[in-house]
């Protein structure tokens, strides 16, 4: 077997390796509800970890100039305020899914990374929209 | 053996046939009515979901040749079983660049270890070290048996990845086409632009591997001729 043989499959090998152990590993859980962290603080306190949920509605405030974002994220059961900064993806809103990436400050959760999860579902807009239209919409909610 | 075997009706056929499907579904792709969430950036739906249903049934048909050539020893099924793996990678490349542009807008990065992009990514790197190994081994025997079990056990990672959605929690939304309830959750309208694109990319596939086999098979020819220019 050639060298170059040998280094092409370590570099295989310690990829796949790299994947299962590490990446899949920790990313099994890839997020904590706000309940699971309310009842296993050693999971979330302390350390980067990342918090699933619904943006709770009517909580939702952005500055848009100084770019803060604050909203509540809830399971139903289980809420947390939550601290961003930066324009959020367009997608986020109330009522929609985000994986918040960050840290608990006191009961805060300081956002360092804003992810929004979207439905598996694909509908056309109601009568009467055009792509056009659709278009402003997105752009005016950006 | 007649060294230089052209092409056949059914490649050259195929080959025609899917590049005009392949317009056909572009059309369809970008006359299909916007979304009412995500509004036209959702159209990469019609290259991300038939380039990854086609790479990922295709390692299964992987599969079915790679047991044909551990129960025949026929080069032939080992040929076809490197040439569908080959054609699945270019696929399964094009499902991960096209999800990567499709996640920047909607969920706010290109990349995230959540479990979907983790077990694909490790379908991805299997895959590729399947032909580190085959380049890898000289004895065209032994290397036909070790790329066979590669694909074979490669291929159980193919339901793990697909069901990765249902199984753990992830920032990928579940299948649309929910074969385990039956569900759909997609406007009839999007339809046919998903399917023609679908059968599309599958007579693409067909074709790209006629091609590829054909290739193999001319290189296998050559390398029988002059055992030493290998």
């Amino acid at each position: 077997m050639k060298p170059k043989h040998i280094i092409g499959i370590v570099v295989v090998v310690g990829a796949l390796a790299y994947l299962i152990f590490g990446g899949l590993g920790q990313n099994l859980v890839y997020f904590y509800t706000p309940s699971e962290c309310l009842q296993n603080q050693a999971n979330c306190q302390n350390r980067q970890v990342r918090l699933g949920g619904l943006v709770k509605a009517g909580t939702v405030d952005y500055n848009k100039d100084t770019l803060d974002l604050r909203f509540v994220v809830t399971d139903g059961v289980t809420e947390f305020p939550v601290q961003a900064k930066g324009t959020p993806p367009a997608l986020f809103g109330e009522n929609r899914g985000v994986v918040i990436e960050g840290k608990f400050q006191g009961g805060t959760f300081v956002s360092t990374n804003l992810l929004v999860k979207h439905s598996e579902g694909y509908q056309a807009p109601k009568e009467g929209y055009t792509p056009e239209q659709i278009r402003k919409l997105i752009e005016e909610a950006e | 053996m007649s060294q230089t075997k052209p092409m056949n009706a059914l490649t050259l056929g195929s080959l025609i046939l899917g590049l005009l499907a392949l317009g056909v579904g572009a059309f369809l792709a970008f006359t299909a009515p916007p979304d009412a969430n995500q509004g036209h950036v959702y159209r990469i739906i019609f290259l991300h979901v038939p380039s990854a249903w086609v790479g990922l049934v295709a390692l299964f048909i992987a599969v079915a040749y790679s047991v044909l050539y551990l129960a025949t020893s026929k080069p032939h099924y080992d040929r076809v079983a490197t040439a569908v793996i080959e054609v699945a990678l270019l696929f399964l490349s094009l499902t991960l660049l096209s999800g990567m542009l499709w996640g920047r807008p909607t969920w706010g990065v290109y990349w995230t270890w959540e479990p979907r992009l983790t077990t694909f990514a490790i379908l991805l790197v299997v895959y590729i070290g399947y032909f580190v190994v085959r380049s890898a081994i000289e004895d065209p025997e032994l290397r036909a048996k070790a790329s066979a079990a590669i694909s074979i056990l490669g291929a159980v990672n193919v339901p793990i990845t697909y069901m990765s959605v249902k199984w753990w929690r992830s920032i990928h939304q579940t299948q649309t086409f929910d074969p385990t309830t039956g569900r759909s959750n997609f406007d009839p309208a999007m339809l046919p632009a998903l399917l023609v694109n679908i059968l599309a990319f599958s007579i693409l596939f067909v074709a790209f591997v006629r091609v590829r086999s054909l290739l193999a098979e001319r290189e296998a020819v050559r390398q029988e001729m002059s055992p030493q220019a290998g």
